[in-house]
């Protein structure tokens, strides 16, 4: 899979998956975070922070970040818009639908015909269907006339949702 | 929960990233004008009533494994079952049930792309389901939040 970003290759250590595992679902609420974690792996606190920045820069950590939990913050409708595009456009549309300030996520994926023909989601979270009908209205604005059928899949229930698994994945053979 | 303005303030100016350096909290205090103390205080108790979700590192699955979205067409009065087949699969971590004929979404994550592919094969054998398979070509713009319109939430 690629990214639109280059990075540079870095390989894990077992010292970074612990630490990937240590801090998947946050980091220590406390002044000396890394310092905590560091009486944790049995490292120094330089340590863990020269590992953190490190897998930051090799895009392994996309951002250290407060990351909110939209639904809980009253975005209660999110809606996955899915549009065909134009194969000769779809750079050029992904770009533009990516800027824009209401989008959270922007992928190209594969169509599969006959089954699935759109090829661009844009993920729209609103407080009512009208505001994420009326975000796609305005993502329509921008395909013009590249954009060949489009439809919103509202989620209707989160059945699961949890962060990365590493501890998990590394036990299976 | 009722955030108030030092709360938003907090979520929309670390919501994309915050420094990582020596005393994050430190920093981001002397940012917004609060003590590290109130930061830390304000981070735990949004964290606690889930407002956020976490305060760490998002990582890049396709960096630290391989993952995938997935979309199967369940019949609608086996959806439960077959959301909690999918759930309990090694490897799967998000599931949304979606309005449509594809109405379970979930995402797949293993080690590497062989492993992907071999879980993927055998809950699909196991749901006796065809599965849509929609890897990432290309990412436009990954997660990295929104603008909170705090005034439409009000």
């Amino acid at each position: 899979m690629s990214t639109s970003t280059s990075r540079s290759e870095l390989t894990l250590t077992d010292t970074d998956r612990q630490l990937i595992v240590a801090t998947q679902s946050g980091l220590p609420l406390v002044p000396d975070p890394w310092g905590e974690l560091a009486r944790q792996l049995g490292i120094t606190a330089d340590e863990v922070l020269e590992r953190f920045q490190r897998m930051q820069q090799a895009g392994v950590i996309r951002r250290v970040a407060a990351v909110p939990d939209h639904y809980k913050l009253g975005y209660r409708f999110n809606g996955m818009t899915v549009w065909d595009i134009r194969d000769d456009a779809i750079v050029a549309m992904g770009e533009r639908v990516g800027e824009l300030p209401f989008v959270s996520h922007c992928y190209q994926r594969p169509r599969h015909l006959p089954y699935w023909s759109y090829n661009l989601f844009a993920m729209v979270h609103g407080t009512s269907r009208e505001e994420v009908e009326e975000k796609a209205g305005r993502i329509r604005e921008q395909l013009g006339d590249t954009c060949r059928g489009q439809t919103i899949l509202y989620s209707s229930a989160i059945l699961k949702k949890t962060g990365l698994r590493l501890a998990k994945q590394k036990d299976t053979p | 929960m009722q955030l108030d303005a030092a709360d938003r303030q907090l979520i929309d100016s670390y919501q994309r990233g915050l420094p990582v350096c020596e005393r994050p909290y430190a920093e981001m205090a002397s940012h917004l004008g609060m003590t590290e103390e109130e930061v830390l205080k304000r981070l735990s108790a949004l964290q606690a009533h889930n407002v956020l979700s976490r305060v760490g590192p998002v990582f890049e699955h396709s960096r630290a494994g391989a993952s995938l979205l997935a979309a199967v067409a369940a019949p609608v009065d086996q959806i439960d079952l077959v959301a909690a087949r999918i759930n309990h699969a090694p490897g799967v971590n998000h599931n949304y049930a979606r309005e449509h004929a594809y109405n379970l979404w979930f995402v797949m994550t293993a080690p590497d792309e062989r492993t992907l592919h071999e879980r993927l094969d055998d809950l699909e054998n196991r749901l006796r389901l065809p599965m849509l398979r929609l890897p990432m070509v290309e990412g436009y713009h990954i997660d990295l939040g929104f603008s909170i319109d705090w005034e439409a939430l009000s």
